[in-house]
């Protein structure tokens, strides 16, 4: 193994060590933002599925965790057992995930960007205005968590092993996609669809594939953010969530598989670091993204990136048939 | 009737506002490939210039100007040259994180250093209702209408009839053949950002007596520009400026007749048929698409 990828796994294996010992030493708020911070990273590595891979700019990541939280808080206060409601979650946001995809197809980047805004907003009206079902602004009290085999998930160290164990096979799943054809044919989708298309990839059956899985990690973390979080509203998953979510993942660094562990991280954990100066932690958060985003574009993993080859690589090999970059989405012209 | 018209004229004043908000995303994305997400955010801020400008005890008018001032500086100027610059080479994502976090820090700025609480801003004619063939109409709508058809129509005159404005449609329309040509695209460009700074700061000092002067006023702002912008046609200024009109009158006459809880969605809707079946908007030109 090289010595980059001999310190990946060091690293990789600190931050587990580390993630597992935390309750030991924190206190139960920072236990419970971890926890929100596990099930925020689910549905960012979903978005890293549609757009970091795949190449599909959506604002509606929010919007699927939003049905996701209240597809759960509303049948397991009906009294559905919590592992069906948390697999129906998944499959409610999949088969309309499947259904926004239908846009993709037809048009792309901005334009893109606008449908899926409209649907995010379109999704926040429904659980604003049809009061009989979601209760309107006054949101949904007193979600129960879950006995998850035999485990009782109450208290926030609990919820949290669970929320950690959840973000694995999550994460694991991530992986095996991305390495398995599907992922390939993603990846081909997004370099140069034509060519995709001509080499026999099924272009409308993966881009609407893309949209259904990502949509539906966003759907599996809102069935794991409403028990966490106990009360949701409507307000909570508006347009600025969605947009929030797009920031962690490029942030993070979108097509970089640990992209949206860092993005998470920062858009959760840096407020709190920030507490200090009071009212001005945003202030000094959307300063610290814009300086990111102007010396770093490709995010704080693209920056590890150019940083190791920088360190590991003395002269740079490039095929001149292979055009430099491409680990990030591509830009439209 | 005289009520279908009363709703129509105020619409037409929001969607004058809208109007003039949109003509200037569109131009910034015709030029550059910005989407400028903080758009909203650039009406709501020219407002605080003018009413800091007054605290500093400069007359209205006076402190007006000031703030349009300011704000060509400071969205026009310093905007492309701090944030969009180094990062257009980079493609259309890490701009539209920037000025989504620029957006924020927009607001937070205000609220942190200006006030969180909605300023009274004061208006350019006096509040009263005029009453035309029976129908009341509010002074305050009529003005809205007059200055914005003038500062569009001045816009429209200004792209197609003098030599500069000519020259950055050209930039617009294919940024290579106008530099083959000699026209200083870099520059044209930077007109651009100006003319789309003045136009926001317009919008804004007409639109904040009505609305009054709050951080979180870009918010809805922000979202009318685009679905504007997109609805009319996002490759041309008048798409642009039908789009921003129509939105305000639709917007108006569903609150009154449809349901005023989901009169949010109706634009919504529309800009999602729009894209999915006539992509390049009502006016637009279709665009080629590389793949």
């Amino acid at each position: 193994m090289s010595t980059p990828r001999i310190l990946a796994w060091v690293a990789a294996a600190i931050a587990v060590a580390a993630l597992l010992y935390a309750p030991m030493v924190l206190r139960s708020y920072g236990v419970y933002l971890l926890a929100l911070w596990a099930v925020t990273t689910i549905a960012a590595l979903g978005l890293n599925l549609t757009l970091g891979y795949a190449g599909q700019i959506s604002l509606a990541q929010g919007a699927f965790v939003g049905l996701g939280a209240y597809f759960t808080a509303l049948t397991t206060n009906a009294g559905l057992p919590y592992p069906l409601a948390f697999l129906g979650a998944g499959a409610l946001t999949f088969a309309v995930g499947w259904c926004l995809g239908y846009p993709a197809l037809r048009v792309q980047h901005h334009f893109l960007a606008f449908v899926t805004l409209a649907f995010t907003t379109l999704v926040f009206l429904l659980l604003r205005n049809e009061q009989w079902l979601t209760n309107g602004i006054y949101g949904i009290n007193d979600i129960r968590r879950p006995t998850i085999l035999g485990v009782a998930t109450g208290r926030n160290v609990s919820f949290y092993y669970f929320a950690l164990v959840m973000l694995a096979l999550f994460t694991f799943v991530q992986w095996w996609i991305l390495r398995s054809p599907w992922g390939r044919a993603f990846v081909a989708l997004r370099e140069n669809p034509l060519r995709a298309a001509s080499l026999g990839v099924d272009v409308r059956r993966y881009t609407l594939m893309a949209f259904a899985i990502g949509s539906s990690f966003g759907g599996f973390a809102g069935a794991l953010y409403a028990p966490l979080v106990q009360f949701i509203e409507p307000n909570s998953f508006q347009l600025t969530y969605s947009l929030k979510l797009l920031l962690m993942v490029l942030v993070g660094g979108a097509g970089h598989f640990m992209g949206p562990f860092f993005g998470a991280m920062i858009d959760l954990l840096l407020p709190e670091w920030l507490r200090f100066t009071q009212g001005y932690y945003l202030l000094i958060y959307a300063a610290m993204v814009v300086v990111l985003m102007i010396f770093c574009p490709k995010g704080i993993v693209g920056g590890f990136v150019i940083l190791r080859d920088r360190l590991f690589k003395p002269a740079p090999v490039r095929r001149p048939d292979q055009p430099a970059g491409g680990t990030a989405a591509k830009p439209s012209a | 009737m005289s009520s279908v018209l009363q709703l129509l004229a105020s619409g037409l004043a929001t969607g004058a506002i809208y109007a003039l908000i949109a003509v200037g995303f569109s131009l910034l994305w015709q030029t550059s490939q910005t989407i400028n997400f903080a758009q909203g955010e650039f009406v709501m801020v020219p407002a605080f210039f003018v009413l800091v400008a007054m605290n500093l005890g400069l007359p209205f008018p006076v402190a007006a100007l000031v703030g349009i001032v300011v704000a060509a500086l400071v969205l026009g100027v310093l905007f492309k040259h701090v944030i969009v610059d180094p990062m257009l080479r980079h493609g259309v994502l890490p701009l539209v994180v920037a000025t989504i976090a620029l957006s924020l820090f927009m607001r937070e700025a205000v609220k942190d250093f200006y006030s969180a609480q909605a300023q009274p801003f004061p208006s350019l004619v006096a509040d009263r209702d005029i009453t035309i063939f029976g129908t009341v109409f509010s002074a305050q709508s009529l003005t809205v209408i007059a200055v914005a058809v003038v500062v569009v129509a001045a816009l429209h005159g200004f792209l197609s009839h003098t030599r500069l404005g000519r020259m950055m449609q050209a930039t617009a329309q294919n940024p290579s053949v106008a530099r083959i040509l000699g026209i200083p695209v870099e520059r044209m460009i930077l007109y651009t950002f100006l003319i789309n700074a003045v136009l926001c700061a317009v919008a804004s000092i007409l639109i904040s007596p009505i609305y009054l002067a709050k951080f979180t006023n870009g918010e809805t702002l922000g979202l009318a520009a685009f679905v504007a912008a997109v609805i009319g046609g996002f490759n041309q200024a008048r798409g642009a400026m039908l789009g921003g009109v129509l939105l305000g009158v639709l917007d108006n006459l569903c609150a009154a007749y449809v349901s005023a809880q989901y009169r949010a969605a109706v634009p919504l809707l529309l800009l999602v048929v729009i894209i999915l079946f006539r992509p390049q908007g009502i006016l637009g030109r279709a665009e080629e698409r590389t793949v």
